[in-house]
């Protein structure tokens, strides 16, 4: 019975993508593209639900965990001697993606609050230093507060009226702000040079060295990147992360125990665009070039569906969701035309067998204090 | 002060229904009351205009002195009085020791700098937290599940952790809705006993119930609604020999 829908859900699911597929590679690719998805979907699901861990696994992996972090940082450090610019500049491009995925995990997986505009913050942050930097020659060091506080400010400013309206209408203000902003930033020439955008901006310096160089540049993201975590980290175990959840769980038990419900989702909708407007000026900085073509819808829902895909709520998931999704394109660049549809395809059938993300929630283990 | 909350003249309405009728009633401190009454009779829109979730169109809440009526439910909860809801609402993807931590967060505050920089006031704070977390928990005994997230416990422990999350923020007055429903005798005797002990800790008790003789024993004061109108009030024994409460209540039961 089970077997049976299992085979139904999965011919369904490939002549679908193959009938998207047609147009493109005619009758034989589709062909070959349904067998393959019908055929795959039963296999990896029996595969998946076959696994069963080896009995060490655990304790491999509790031995191994001390190593993970010192692994990972020697090989993040590592990165610029052994790859070349192209590499370089696809991980500076998925380190702003982290920023922008952590930021919006803040709000649409902690707090709960959907929002379909994130790529408007990026903008502002972008933006902010753009304009400082160019009108007024102003540095990246001084624009960098200003630019993530601007945008945390632009945060809160956007919530405040859309915190009256509830889940579908959350949506539909922040995705209403987002085009919003795109059309100020298209068509207010004097001050943002239209869809020409704005270019020269300056490359940040540090101790008289330009870190324009894209190794340099790889290690601020890093370094950016790593402290948002450190950062998103603690802020999620405090008091504040946890009424963000208690929030996002049961907002009228939210309410009972305490929580100033429309507070806390203020300061999520500040806290989330403040890394946001990080990403922004980072991208401003590397690109040197910014125009409104680079904050588009596609855009908030490319962030929205890196922080869906990782698993909502989960800062390694909204990484990982990151880094795929930055990733993923690239490899497939071979078949440019469809990686789209690909990737659509890809996050459909995630969400069929995996609606949590690859990830998944992770609870944390509390023990209890012992007596001193 | 004898009287820890007073209602005056409570109404609330949905649309044509008049789910309270200027109910007035005073609660005196210390003590275990119980709300009866039929399905709809509005005892639970009661409580939601007693705890800032709903607002009453018409009357005044009196707390300890403090007008409630008009305050949001988190200044009510401030001010002293919990709840529990008769539709669990758990947080439920929280392990349970997290749903009564996250219930403190009136009671210990820290800023968010201490949070990132887990500097001293933090990690003491924090302690703090969990170890009062660890504490209710254990009061209402489900410490042997404190690591497992809210939705997997069965139901007579998800309203045991919704009485230990309400104590963590360290009521003085605290509303229980149908605390045993669904639960079966044993259960029932448990939470009832629980409920004795909440009580020895100087808590004022208001405990909602279907089944009034239920109730009979534990309170010494029990108000009866019916239709949205308070009908009667009174001791246990007033209140079964009342006419009224017969008609609209008991002789319903009788009838079944
Ligand atoms: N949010 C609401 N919108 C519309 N009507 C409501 C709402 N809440 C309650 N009511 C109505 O108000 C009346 C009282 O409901 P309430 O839930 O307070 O009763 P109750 O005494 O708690 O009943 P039960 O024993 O079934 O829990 C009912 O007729 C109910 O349908
Ligand atoms: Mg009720």
């Amino acid at each position: 019975m089970r077997n049976k829908r299992l085979l139904v859900r999965s011919l369904i699911i490939a002549s679908w993508a193959a009938i998207l597929f047609l147009p493109f590679k005619g009758i034989r690719g589709a062909a070959e593209l349904f067998l393959v998805i019908a055929a795959g979907i039963p296999v990896f699901h029996f595969l998946q639900r076959g696994m069963v861990l080896p009995k060490h696994f655990r304790s491999v992996v509790s031995f191994l965990r001390p190593f993970f972090i010192p692994v990972f940082l020697i090989a993040a450090l590592a990165v610029p001697f052994l790859a070349g610019d192209y590499y370089l500049d696809v991980l500076i491009m998925c380190g702003i993606y982290i920023l922008l995925a952590l930021g919006l995990n803040v709000i649409v997986g902690f707090a709960g609050l959907l929002n379909l505009g994130f790529a408007a913050f990026y903008a502002i942050g972008a933006y902010i230093y753009g304009l400082l930097n160019t009108k007024l020659g102003i540095g990246f060091w001084p624009c960098l507060p200003v630019s993530a506080a601007g945008t945390a400010c632009a945060g809160l400013l956007v919530a405040v009226p859309a915190l009256r309206l509830r889940g579908d209408y959350l949506a539909i203000v922040t995705l209403g702000f987002g085009e919003i902003l795109r059309l100020v930033l298209n068509n207010w020439d004097s001050v943002t040079n239209g869809p020409n955008g704005i270019s020269g901006i300056a490359p940040p310096q540090l101790a008289g060295i330009s870190l324009g160089n894209l190794k340099y540049f790889y290690y601020l993201v890093l370094a950016i990147v790593l402290l948002s975590v450190f950062v998103i980290r603690r802020v999620e175990r405090s008091r504040t992360g946890r009424a963000w959840i208690a929030l996002r769980e049961n907002e009228i038990a939210a309410s009972s125990i305490g929580i100033n419900v429309t507070r806390y989702k203020l300061y999520a909708f500040a806290f989330g665009s403040f890394w946001a407007g990080i990403a922004g000026i980072l991208f401003a900085a590397k690109m040197r070039f910014i125009s409104p073509e680079s904050f588009t819808f596609a855009e908030s829902v490319l962030i929205l569906s890196m922080v869906i895909l990782g698993g909502t709520g989960n800062i390694y998931g909204a990484i990982a969701g990151a880094f795929l999704l930055v990733l993923l394109p690239e490899v497939l660049r071979e078949v440019q035309l469809y990686r789209m549809l690909i990737l659509g395809i890809g996050l459909v059938l995630l969400m069929i067998f995996k609606p949590e993300g690859l990830l998944g929630k992770n609870l944390r283990k509390i023990r209890q204090p012992v007596e001193d | 002060m004898v009287h820890i909350l007073e209602a005056r003249d409570v109404s609330k309405h949905f649309g044509g229904i008049g789910a309270l009728e200027d109910v007035s009633f005073k609660i005196r401190k210390g003590a275990i009351i119980s709300i009866i009454g039929p399905n709809g009779a509005g005892k639970t829109t009661l409580f939601n205009c007693l705890t800032g979730i709903a607002r009453p169109d018409r009357g005044a809440i009196y707390f300890m002195e403090n007008e409630i009526s008009k305050l949001p439910a988190h200044r009510v909860t401030e001010l002293g009085i919990a709840r529990t809801f008769q539709n669990i609402r758990l947080f439920p993807e929280m392990t349970v020791i997290e749903n009564v931590m996250v219930a403190q967060h009136l009671r210990v505050r820290y800023g968010l700098l201490s949070a990132i920089a887990h500097n001293r006031t933090f990690r003491k704070k924090e302690k703090d937290i969990i170890e009062k977390a660890f504490e209710y928990v254990g009061f209402v005994g489900l410490e042997n599940f404190a690591r497992t997230p809210a939705c997997n416990l069965s139901y007579g422990s998800q309203r045991r952790l919704e009485i230990a999350r309400a104590l963590a923020t360290e009521p003085g007055l605290l509303l229980l809705d149908e605390p045993t429903a669904g639960m079966n005798a044993i259960e029932t005797m448990e939470v009832m006993d629980l409920i004795a002990q909440i009580r020895e800790l100087g808590k004022t008790i208001v405990l909602i119930e279907h089944d009034m003789k239920l109730v009979m024993g534990i309170s010494e004061w029990i108000i009866v609604l019916d239709h949205g109108v308070k009908i009667a009030e009174g001791t246990a024994e007033e209140v079964r020999n009342d006419p009224l409460v017969i008609d609209a209540y008991l002789g319903k039961e009788a009838v079944q």
